[in-house]
């Protein structure tokens, strides 16, 4: 009972809190009479985004998926590196000022230059852009992750004689998972965006990126802001994915 | 209940230690012996408790026992064997006092883990899992999670897992050292009448005196720097049969409380003899 009422009150308080933002909004824009390229109200944007829905879900689908394939790229990537870096510690430490250098580096900047590498009509470059910035979160939560196996397990796997693959898969796996699923939980909403602000730089039309700058600079304000909220919508998706994979995967398991 | 029939050498020592130091050697820091020339023999069936100040080296001992830790000097077998190769013949179970259950499994899988890890099948494995809750009283929670559990029933659960493969040893590291009073006299009770059934060898760090006294064969009594073995005193309280709680009373187990006491402190200080540590 308790469960529900919990539930009902954090999903319906948001979400009343969220309404009344909305028709404030609506009231401020018509009653102050706000110029569209200034603010848009909601019902116009509305009225665009579900006007336009065939586009906005099309550009969504092309930035999800470069979000999605960099997303994947970057987190293979980076469990695999930290891996390597447990097994090899000297490799954590050659490689320590380089993901400081791409930590720091906002990422982006390096569209244009992947854009003259791969060609401005590849999608490539802004996967490479998402993969990198997915990259560092991942690696850098993953190699905490395998850090964290209690000596006491570690004992335990020793005195019962495991092999290398057994320890791994009792003990090193699954104490990392919950700090490999954070990397992942940050970094789902980083390849959105990622991908998104890549477009800003070139490359190819039909992404969410490069629909709100061209709606935008046709003093389209209303369906420019129908595509924010299908980047907004697309961003919630690959979260709530991958905070749904995350539970999953650490039902069982005390807060730490 | 299977028992592994590995006792057919003829006065094989469960546990046979001679001549065994240990030093830590440190960066910048002079080398600390943790242990120095201790010989201690352990016999079938035999339940020995290592006491002694923090710092005496019983769980380094222990550790080396265990093959968890190499000494610097002598040698230790284990059923005839070195104490590597009897690791990994998985002649000993071991508790810490951590209980130390791995928090995804649950309480059955977290006992069939060594049988899991030593390829027992499923059906031999769920039949020893549900033996060996019942043995330490958890038959209604075999499904639950490590962290719904108490400290008292994680650690029976602990004790459950090291049972798991029927050893002829086994090894624990102050197992009750984390729980209350009350608990670790329960828990005490069981693991006597756990050892009256499986007839397993114990070597039992701790250091409680009352503890030691209560549980033990012999009581092997440790001073600190370097970790020597001072005395080892035996101790008559009977068999597992009449060691149950109305020996705390007993004036034997008095006796051997005070006797572990002066072997403790160097000297028989009768002004020390009760309340100094009452656990």
């Amino acid at each position: 009972m308790r469960l529900h009422f919990t539930s009902a009150r954090t999903v319906i308080a948001p979400v009343l809190l969220g309404l009344a933002v909305l028709v404030l909004w609506q009231l401020a824009v018509v009653a102050l009479e706000i110029k569209p390229f200034v603010l848009p109200g909601p019902v116009a944007i509305a009225d665009q985004f579900f006007g336009n829905f065939d586009n906005v879900w099309t550009a969504s689908a092309v930035t999800g998926w470069n979000a999605l394939v960099g997303l994947v790229l970057g987190a293979v990537a980076g469990v695999l590196f930290a891996t390597l870096a447990v097994l090899w510690p000297v490799l954590d430490e050659l490689s320590a000022p380089i993901v400081a250098a791409l930590a720091v580096i906002p990422i982006v900047a390096l569209a244009p230059v992947l854009y003259t590498m791969y060609g401005a009509g590849a999608e490539t470059a802004r996967q490479i852009v998402a993969a990198i910035a997915v990259f560092i979160p991942v690696y850098l939560n993953s190699l905490r992750g395998f850090r964290q196996v209690r000596p006491v397990h570690r004992e335990l796997m020793h005195a019962y004689a495991a092999s290398g693959i057994q320890t791994a898969r009792n003990v090193t796996i699954p104490s990392a998972l919950p700090f490999i699923f954070t990397g992942l939980r940050i970094a789902s909403s980083l390849a959105v965006i990622s991908a998104l602000i890549a477009e800003y730089f070139g490359g190819p039309v039909g992404g969410l990126g490069k629909s709100i700058t061209s709606a935008a600079s046709s003093s389209n304000y209303s369906l420019a802001w129908a595509y924010v909220l299908g980047s907004i919508l697309l961003g919630l998706v690959f979260y709530s994915i991958t905070l749904g994979l995350e539970k999953l995967v650490s039902r069982h398991r005390p807060t730490p | 209940m299977t028992r592994k029939d590995s006792l057919t050498v003829t006065d094989a020592h469960a546990v046979n230690v001679t001549g065994v130091s240990r030093i830590f050697s440190m960066k910048k820091k002079p080398a600390v012996t943790a242990l120095e020339s201790v010989d201690l023999s352990v016999a079938p069936g035999e339940f020995v408790s290592l006491i002694g100040p923090s710092g005496c080296g019983k769980s380094t001992l222990l550790r080396l026992i265990a093959d968890l830790d190499q000494p610097t000097a002598g040698t230790i077998e284990v059923f005839g064997k070195t104490a590597r190769q009897a690791r990994i013949d998985q002649e000993y179970g071991i508790a810490f006092q951590q209980a130390g259950l791995l928090p995804w499994r649950t309480v059955r899988a977290n006992i069939e883990l060594p049988l899991e890890l030593h390829k027992v099948g499923a059906t031999a494995r769920k039949a020893r899992s549900t033996e060996l809750l019942e043995l330490v009283g958890l038959g209604d929670f075999g499904d639950s999670y490590p962290d719904q559990l108490s400290g008292g029933m994680q650690q029976r659960v602990a004790i459950a897992r090291a049972l798991a493969e029927s050893p002829n040893l086994l090894l624990m590291d102050e197992p009750f050292g984390a729980l209350d009073e009350m608990t670790r006299e329960r828990m005490q009770n069981e693991l006597i009448r756990i050892c009256a059934e499986t007839r397993a060898a114990v070597v039992f760090v701790t250091h409680s005196i009352p503890e030691a006294v209560f549980l033990s064969d012999r009581v092997v009594v440790m001073s600190p720097r370097p970790g020597r073995i001072r005395s080892v005193l035996p101790i008559r309280l009977g068999g597992p049969d009449d060691r149950s709680e109305h020996i705390r009373e007993d004036a034997a187990f008095f006796e051997g409380v005070s006797a572990v006491r002066e072997s403790l402190h160097g000297v028989p200080d009768a002004g020390n003899a009760r309340g100094v540590d009452s656990r």
